[in-house]
């Protein structure tokens, strides 16, 4: 498995592998957003946490058709299939890769963008916690979506509209997460869920992936 | 003689064939009873003549859950047995699902307006319904998207597994996320919280109506599935070589 | 005729609304379901 990931991030990070697209897109849509509602700093703030998060989450929906979909366009995914690891390692690799080379750098970059739209420095641990939690369940998640839609030839859409839904828990718990924190309230509770459904969706997920992955390869 | 007899299409074609007139004849005297019914009953005291509405949104919310519940067993049931008319019943349930999500949707933010004064309001139960609808369209897009239809059916039954999880996970982070200012359940046994017997009983009728509305149309709809499935086929024998 | 007050726009926007698409649920599976007996009747009728 371990060169399996090896490849993936080489794949990735070499040119023409879109590394660092998402992070460019998370860029573009922050610096939009004050153009939609306003410079208005005292507008920008409250909205902040929730802007970020639907950046991260939009950028990250952008690259999960990669996900699966070269690998199944020059055979290699018939090849890892028949391999002797089991599928669900095989999609739970393409996950961590995925997360590795677009939900780290998402997060990493999100409080640099929270400047732009005048997050409180405050909010900034809060941020960073419930992005690192809350992250590797949009990866693996939609690595699922993307597993669906393999096969088909415009899957693009599609996935946004299959993927998009299950990230509303992760949503809403990761930017209660913030607010709580900004407020003073305790944001364990939020963070606890996150870090619940991240957990159960990291184990059970990649079955589900693989069973779809089974069916399109068939 | 099992209840799985009926999972072979020549033998679901022929009881559905036979039940579907009774169905039919239930649903619209049952619907259109009770929906009549609830129209005439006296105004409330506090809504005034907008607590006519709910004999159909009730109605309806409980029909859009109930629906992906059977979407959900008739994907198990696929996925674990292989029949093929269960994946068809649930491609069929589907649009049925998200019209019924569709029809407490509106019917609660045209209610909405006069009540609280606002046409959409971000409550856990309307925002829940919201996601619910999301999930119909995005299974009804997969089943359309899919052109092999033994992939299709296994897909959407994964997806429909997954879905009702979070579907389920979503209605509680909704309600972590905001209390929301929806009456509590219509129907509560708890003495004192009842509905007065003068709305009770129309709303049971109108219920019972939506349920055999809902059974005619999924028999209805899961023939029309067979049908296209056995034309599908003998074109396909047709044109081999 | 049943006085509906203040609300009447509201109670018969509700009931329009759900007819509508109560009624095109019906016509539309009805439809589908008459389109699939006829082409399954004329390709066996083929056949």
């Amino acid at each position: 498995m371990l060169p399996l990931l090896r490849r993936d991030l080489t794949l990735a990070t070499r040119a023409g592998g879109g590394f660092g697209l998402a992070v460019a897109f998370f860029l573009i849509l922050c610096a939009l957003v004050p153009f939609g509602v306003g410079p208005d700093s005292a507008a920008l703030r409250p909205i902040a946490p929730g802007i970020l998060w639907l950046g991260a989450l939009l950028a990250c929906l952008l690259s999960l058709d990669r996900i699966f979909a070269l690998d199944h366009e020059d055979g290699s995914l018939d090849l890892l299939a028949t391999a002797p690891i089991p599928l669900e390692g095989v999609v739970a690799v393409k996950a961590l890769a995925h997360w590795l080379t677009t939900g780290l750098p998402l997060v990493a970059a999100a409080p640099l963008f929270g400047l732009l739209l005048q997050l409180p420095a405050a909010a900034t641990p809060w941020l960073l916690a419930s992005l690192v939690i809350g992250t590797p369940a949009l990866s693996m998640l939609g690595a699922f979506g993307a597993a669906i839609t393999v096969g088909l030839r415009r899957g693009g859409l599609l996935l946004s509209l299959l993927v998009l839904p299950l990230y509303v828990p992760t949503l809403i718990f990761g930017t209660e997460a913030i607010r709580r924190g900004l407020e003073g309230g305790s944001p364990a509770t939020p963070l606890l869920f996150l870090g619940g459904i991240s957990a159960a969706v990291v184990a059970l997920v990649p079955f589900a992936a693989a069973a779809a992955l089974r069916v399109n390869l068939r | 003689m099992s209840i799985w007899e009926y999972a072979n299409p020549v033998k679901f074609m022929r009881a559905s064939g036979a039940i579907l007139p009774w169905a039919v004849a239930g649903a619209v005297a049952c619907t259109l009873g009770g929906v009549a019914w609830g129209f005439l009953t006296p105004d409330d005291y506090r809504q005034g003549a907008t607590v006519k509405i709910v004999f159909l949104h009730v109605p309806a919310a409980m029909m859009a859950i109930n629906i992906w519940v059977m979407m959900l067993a008739a994907s198990l049931i696929w996925l674990i047995r292989r029949h093929h008319v269960s994946a068809l019943a649930a491609r069929a349930a589907a649009p049925i699902g998200a019209v019924m999500t569709l029809i407490a949707l509106a019917t609660g933010a045209i209610w909405g307006q006069p009540m609280w004064g606002t046409w959409w309001e971000w409550d856990p139960r309307l925002t829940s319904f919201l996601i619910l609808f999301l999930f119909y369209a995005g299974y009804i897009a997969l089943w359309s998207a899919i052109e092999d239809p033994d992939s299709a059916a296994d897909l959407t039954g994964v997806l429909c597994l997954v879905g009702s999880v979070f579907a389920l996970l979503s209605r509680y982070a909704v309600l972590f996320w905001n209390q929301g200012l929806h009456q509590g359940a219509s129907l509560s046994v708890a003495p004192g919280e009842r509905m007065s017997a003068v709305y009770r009983y129309p709303l049971y009728l109108s219920m019972l109506g939506f349920l055999l509305l809902f059974l005619a149309l999924l028999l209805i709809r899961t023939r029309t599935e067979i049908r296209r499935r056995r034309l599908a086929a003998l074109i396909a024998r047709e044109t081999r070589p | 005729m049943i006085e509906l007050g203040k609300y009447a726009g509201t109670v018969l926007a509700a009931y329009g609304i759900s007819a509508v698409l109560l009624v095109g649920l019906v016509w539309h599976s009805v439809a589908a379901n008459a389109r699939a007996r006829r082409d399954l009747e004329r390709q066996e009728g083929d056949g």
